[in-house]
């Protein structure tokens, strides 16, 4: 039995994996709702279909295995694989907000996918094109959220948790995307990269220092002021960015 | 003609090139300050009275990397 107990690392880990599970999933469904309209649908669940299979297979083959991985080995890894990766997103989420970049704008992205597959062939009863499009996307974007849930599950000893969680979120974004079909646009997405990228880097800060046998003053508690604290330090960023360049932020946004 | 690599191989490469575009990507500097930021800190924990300047530097560290490359990317905005 899966035995949940609500510590402020329960949360944050839950917090983190189904948003940052969203967050892909809206990515590939975008893909996915393109190749369905556009080539039918038939070849682009198939192609929906050995995409999870195979993401599947690679947790339950990988998962089981970080278990014999010394516990402060794996904790100092994963920390600085989500440091990195937490830096990464922040750092895009911060640029986009300050209009230094232009926002991921899932109706245009949706346009460009429909435009290229119009251009391809006809499709035909089994259409190749639209199984690949369709399984890269999915594969692609599920890549990074099978790295998410298996770090973070696995230096928490909660890879199964961590796999509800996703699992969760692939049921709930799977039917906000049939409900709102072709208005992805509308999720917030910088948002939540946003807060991902705060829980992430969170995670790595706090890993990273377990793995070198930093002891946290608060232990899990420490967790809780870290999300606050790179929170504060986000908005700081984003409000700083903007009063510097005001005019890159009106041209972009 | 080129001639084409064997699947092992292809499977191989594919892999080493998710892992960087995973972990180094168009950020390298984020990747290296991360790597930096380990050595800071396991040195200050070597040195074993130093705890509490491990928990402020590694926070610290992350920010200074987050900052500097948001500053490096706006830089390049700018001479755009």
């Amino acid at each position: 039995m899966l035995a949940i107990t609500l510590s402020p690392g329960t949360v944050v880990l839950v917090g983190a994996v189904f948003l940052a599970c969203s967050v892909e999933m809206v990515e590939a469904l975008t893909i996915v709702l393109a190749v369905g309209h556009t080539r039918g649908w038939r070849s682009a669940l198939e192609g929906v279909a050995v995409a999870l299979v195979a993401l599947c297979a690679l947790v339950a083959a990988f998962g089981p295995a970080l278990a014999h991985v010394p516990l402060s080995v794996l904790r100092l890894i994963v920390g600085a694989v989500l440091l990195i990766f937490g830096l990464q997103w922040l750092r895009k989420a911060i640029l986009r907000s300050s209009g230094l970049k232009s926002k991921h704008d899932e109706d245009q992205i949706y346009r460009d996918k429909v435009e290229e597959l119009r251009a391809l062939n006809a499709p035909v009863s089994r259409d190749r094109v639209a199984f690949v499009v369709a399984f890269k996307g999915v594969f692609l974007e599920g890549l990074e959220v099978v790295v998410i849930v298996l770090t973070l599950g696995a230096s928490a000893h909660r890879v199964a948790l961590a796999a509800l969680v996703a699992a969760v979120a692939l049921v709930v974004v799977g039917i906000a995307g049939v409900v709102v079909a072709r208005q992805l646009s509308k999720v917030p997405e910088n948002a939540m990269k946003m807060s991902v990228g705060v829980l992430l880097v969170t995670y790595g800060t706090f890993w990273t220092g377990e793995g070198l046998k930093v002891h946290w003053a608060g232990d899990d508690a420490m967790l809780v002021f870290f999300v606050v604290f790179y929170a504060v330090v986000t908005w700081f960023l984003v409000w700083l960015l903007r009063r510097r360049h005001p005019l890159d932020h009106e041209v972009t946004t | 003609m080129k001639e084409k690599s064997s699947l092992p191989l292809r499977v191989v490469k594919g892999f080493a090139m998710f892992w960087w575009d995973f972990l180094v990507g168009d950020t390298p500097e984020l990747f290296l300050a991360v790597l930096l930021t380990i050595g800071v800190v396991a040195v200050l924990k070597a040195q074993g009275h130093f705890n509490t300047a491990a928990q402020v530097a590694l926070p610290a560290l992350a920010v200074a990397a987050l900052a500097l490359s948001l500053w490096r990317a706006s830089g390049c905005q700018r001479r755009k």
